[in-house]
């Protein structure tokens, strides 16, 4: 067993965890963030993708003693109260999902994409890039159409402020 | 049409949670006491169980509990069955083998379930599940249907003499072969439809608790109809009686088809709960899912069209194996039967079919409904052996499809099923305008410019979905009815509830059935929910599979709206006292037709629940309920081309266009209808590119048991699709509602498949078309 300490969702936690338990079981069982999925067992699905240290990461691939203090964001601590990350509105928007079970991989995945790519982003790129996402519900189309469409909505937003705050 | 009512582009009220990482999925439930199990599945694909040993098991870290197949017969748990009755040609009825939820004295796969291991954590169980000892002794193994059937076959059930489940026809024989004869032109051909794993993202799962003072389970399911899983568990599989037992689907992540099944974990689960006297939770891991789910397709068919001398199809003949697996899942019988060989007919006027198929057992994963089942197997058949034909006859397969369209309505096919209504033709010129199929050779020229080949292929598909009428498949052997129930609450408050027993695991039914009530009464969305998924809430319900949510769930929401309206408007017309018939349901008002009269719909409900002043006689509240029976099936159609370029040097094939255009009848929510067409699209485009079952044939292991192994269509293996709707309205419910969850996986793989061997100019390649076998395909040919 080990004790580990980090920052999820600007919040400190600390736990004590069997050495082989991985990042993701932290976060859902011991934190009780569920919104991080599993969905497979190879790091394929990208289900479980979260940010670490602003670097998205797929969290069935860490083990929680790996990233004793760390910075981590998960889906749960995107949103600003009621205000939704752009991200996460341009899914809904463009119903960019279905059952919703890869989606929040999804989104914190596009949200990485957006800004590694501050050029901006074109539907060849934002499908080359989802590939560690996989979504058996939407045929990706409309997945697509919500990345492109939250990256123009960042790119308006950060002009002038700079960079936005890597989430 | 409201800003919020049918028809209307509304955003998803579930999307919230979603997005917020808010849902809550089976895996995401927690009750006190909750342990974790864990499955010890066979390694073999046949084989003996001599001893099963679970004492080591029994004295690992944190083990609560480790069961066998013994003890849950001695506790009276029943097999697992199938609940659609097909009877042989010869009259007997289907074969079927005994299914024990856990394996007592052999296995027939690989993934048979053994023992449960319970313990106070995951890894726990894993651990423990490791030192359970089997001894087993093999048998041989056999995993195609084909070779199943050959003398000297491996036997996997005594029930089933030479693994045959049954042989089963449909049709007229005598003239079909006479049509055979009499032809100008017959196109053969031999098409394997290629097994598949549905791949739901959420894995299954069961949470089963026991509360021992009340002698009552709770089971948390990833299931597609809720219902049907209490009372198959309940008549068939004695877990509990249906007053003792709760089941609740809450989010499920994805389905098509995989979670419509009650399967072995579910049950044991319940039963060990009581036995082990601690709630467990078990939830596959992503390998457990590939073995253990019920896979899809898995067809091998010899057809024969025949054509007149004006390239008039004169007779179809269908000769059919279907590899069921080890097992026969819960609806397996229906899919290579009823929900196949009566779509034979397509969207063509044959006067004369025959459809024969033998249904077989094998050392493989049990095989039942996936998205479309049985209607995406019929469409390969006949579209890949129409394109064919009109490479044959060298005409063009656009007019060849439309020399055969039936034009008039209804319709009866020489296989059962009467078409209510559509129009081919419109589909299949909207679908060519679309794609620009008059500029496909100016375009297939600049291909060849840069060494690449170029090729178009169409499918004109057609499905039976609002499944279905209850006597109608009563007479064709169906366990169940299928009709759907609902009810409406409207609350004192003005607020309302509908509960439906329609299920949704992605289909937005949170927003288009509170869509219809908004249309109905013209309240806002916000005011309307939907409560789903849990057998203690809702009525009872027949669940979400075969499009028949929209046809049949929301028109059963319709009869009740019906029943809650006319009360409605018998409590306005006594409060305005005004006639009932000149009462009108207006933006949230009842008024007098014609008048200024009104009173708020809030107002209305509201003294419906205070009773102070209501009409003599009348109850009070204002809660309706209604069940409905569809009359008949729906029959969406439509029209897929897609244009693909094949690299000659590597084989690897890209997809440049690909068009849908599809009769759904009316439509409620046409950006969800489109992300189901998406969806739908995608599947069929992983059958035809990417996805396949592997079975090493001598060991029966299972090849592509991961991500890793079996290729997901990913965001760069697809276009954007262009999709557009001709409708004609449904005339067999109050919606005119035809269902649109299968359409894209049912009309795409012939399509894709029909282009590529356009592009390299050979009829035959087999599913998936990988690079390797296109390039193969290629050498062969040259």
């Amino acid at each position: 067993m080990s004790e580990i300490s980090m920052t999820v969702n600007g919040r400190k936690v600390q736990g004590t965890v069997e050495d082989r338990t991985l990042l993701v079981h932290f976060l859902r069982e011991n934190l009780g963030l569920t919104g991080t999925h599993v969905g497979c067992d190879t790091s394929q699905c990208g289900a479980c993708l979260v940010h670490v240290d602003g670097k998205a990461m797929k969290s069935c691939t860490l083990l929680a003693v790996q990233v004793s203090g760390s910075e981590i964001m998960t889906i749960e601590g995107l949103a600003n109260g009621a205000d939704l990350h752009p991200v996460q509105a341009a899914f809904r928007e463009h119903h960019g999902l279905q059952c919703g079970f890869c989606t929040p991989g999804m989104i914190m995945s596009a949200i990485d994409m957006i800004n590694r790519h501050p050029e901006g982003l074109d539907e060849a790129t934002v499908r080359a890039e989802l590939e560690g996402n996989i979504c058996r519900c939407t045929g990706y189309h409309n997945i697509v159409k919500a990345v492109l469409a939250a990256s123009k909505e960042m790119a308006k937003s950060t002009k002038g402020k700079g960079r936005a705050k890597a989430a | 049409m409201g800003m919020e009512g049918i028809g209307a582009r509304v955003a998803r009220k579930e999307d919230k949670r979603f997005i917020t990482g808010s849902g809550r999925y089976t895996d995401d439930m927690v009750v006190p006491g909750m342990k974790h199990a864990v499955f010890v599945r066979s390694p073999h694909a046949h084989a003996d169980i001599k001893k099963i040993d679970v004492k080591a098991a029994q004295a690992m870290p944190g083990v609560v509990a480790v069961l066998t197949g013994k003890e849950l017969k001695a506790d009276g748990i029943g097999n697992l069955i199938c609940g659609w009755m097909i009877h042989s040609k010869d009259g007997t009825p289907m074969k079927m083998g005994a299914w024990s939820p856990l394996a007592v004295d052999r296995v027939r796969y690989v993934g048979d379930a053994v023992v449960i291991v319970i313990a106070d954590t995951k890894g726990q169980a894993r651990d423990a599940a490791e030192a359970v000892n089997v001894t087993y002794k093999e048998r041989k193994a056999v995993t195609t249907a084909v070779d199943a059937l050959k003398a000297g076959a491996p036997q996997l059930h005594p029930e089933a003499d030479n693994n045959l489940i049954y042989d089963w026809e449909i049709g007229d024989a005598a003239a079909t072969d006479a049509a055979l004869k009499k032809a100008a032109h017959i196109t053969k051909m031999h098409i394997v439809n290629n097994r598949l794993v549905p791949n739901a993202m959420e894995p299954r799962a069961a949470l089963a608790q026991y509360d021992k003072a009340e002698d009552h389970f709770t089971c948390w399911t990833t299931s597609q109809n809720p219902h049907v899983a209490r009372l198959v568990m309940s008549a068939f599989y004695n877990v509990a009686p249906e007053n003792k037992l709760r089941v609740i689907a809450p989010d499920v992540g994805g389905g098509f088809g995989s979670k419509i099944f009650i399967y072995p974990e579910e049950v044991v689960c319940c039963w060990a709960s009581k036995k082990a006297g601690v709630p467990v939770k078990w939830v596959a891991d992503r390998t457990e899912s590939f073995l253990t789910d019920a896979h899809g397709r898995d067809h091998v068919t010899e057809v024969q069209m025949a054509f007149d001398k004006d390239n008039h199809v004169i007779g179809l003949k269908v000769d059919t194996i279907a590899n069921f697996g080890a097992y026969m899942s819960l609806f397996s019988s229906s899919v290579p039967t009823y929900l196949y060989a009566t779509l034979l007919s397509g969207q063509y006027n044959f006067p004369a079919i025959h459809a024969n198929v033998r249904a077989v057992y094998t050392n493989t994963s049990p095989v039942d409904a996936y998205r479309g089942a049985g209607r995406p197997e019929a469409t390969y058949v006949l579209e890949r052996t129409m394109e064919t034909a009109a490479r044959e006859l060298g005409v063009s397969p656009a007019e060849l499809r439309r020399k055969n369209f039936i034009t008039q309505f209804p319709h009866q096919t020489p296989v059962i099923m009467n078409y209510d209504a559509g129009n081919y033709a419109a589909s299949l010129d909207a679908a060519l305008e679309a794609i620009n199929y008059k500029g496909f050779e100016k375009r297939k020229a600049e291909s060849a410019k840069r060494g690449k080949l170029r090729g178009i292929g169409m499918s004109n598909y057609i499905e039976a979905c609002g499944i279905a009428p209850s006597a109608a498949v009563g007479s064709l052997g169906a366990g169940v009815g299928l009709w759907e129930s609902a009810e409406v609450r409207v609350n004192a408050v003005g607020t309302i509830e509908v509960l439906t027993g329609s299920h949704s695991h992605g289909q937005g039914h949170e927003t288009t059935f509170a869509q219809l009530v908004s249309e109905r009464f013209g309240v806002p969305l916000d005011s309307v929910s939907i409560v789903h998924g849990d057998t203690d809430k809702v009525q009872m319900g027949m669940g979400t599979y075969g499009s028949r949510s929209g046809a049949v769930g929301m028109s059963a929401i319709v009869k009740a709206l019906d029943k809650v309206e006319a009360k409605a408007k018998k409590i306005a017309a006594h409060l305005l006292e005004a006639d009932e018939s000149d009462i009108v349901v207006e933006n949230g008002a009842l008024k007098v037709a014609g008048t200024d009269k009104n009173v708020p719909w809030f107002q209305m409900a509201l003294a419906a629940y205070t009773a102070h002043n209501l009409p003599g006689g009348m109850e009070p509240g204002l809660k309706e309920t209604a069940f409905y029976d569809p009359t008949n099936f729906t029959f969406p159609a439509g029209c897929y081309i897609c244009e693909v370029e094949v690299d000659p040097d590597t084989g690897k094939t890209d997809i440049l266009a690909f068009v849908a255009a599809d009769d759904f009848g009316n439509i409620i929510n046409p950006m969800i209808v489109e992300g189901q067409v998406h969806g739908g699209i995608a599947q069929g485009v992983g059958q035809a590119l990417l996805e396949g079952a592997n079975y090493d044939p001598s060991s029966g292991q299972l090849l592509t048991a991961s991500y890793m192994d079996y290729c997901m269509p990913r965001a760069d293996d697809l276009p954007s699709f262009e999709v557009s709707h001709q409708n004609t309205p449904c005339p067999g419910n109050p919606l005119g509602i035809k269902g649109c969850g299968e359409a894209g996986a049912i009309g795409s793989t012939p399509a894709v498949i029909n282009a590529i061997t356009d592009a390299i100019g050979t009829n035959n390649l087999e599913m998936p078309a990988t690079p390797q076998r296109v390039w193969r395909a290629l050498q062969a040919k040259n």
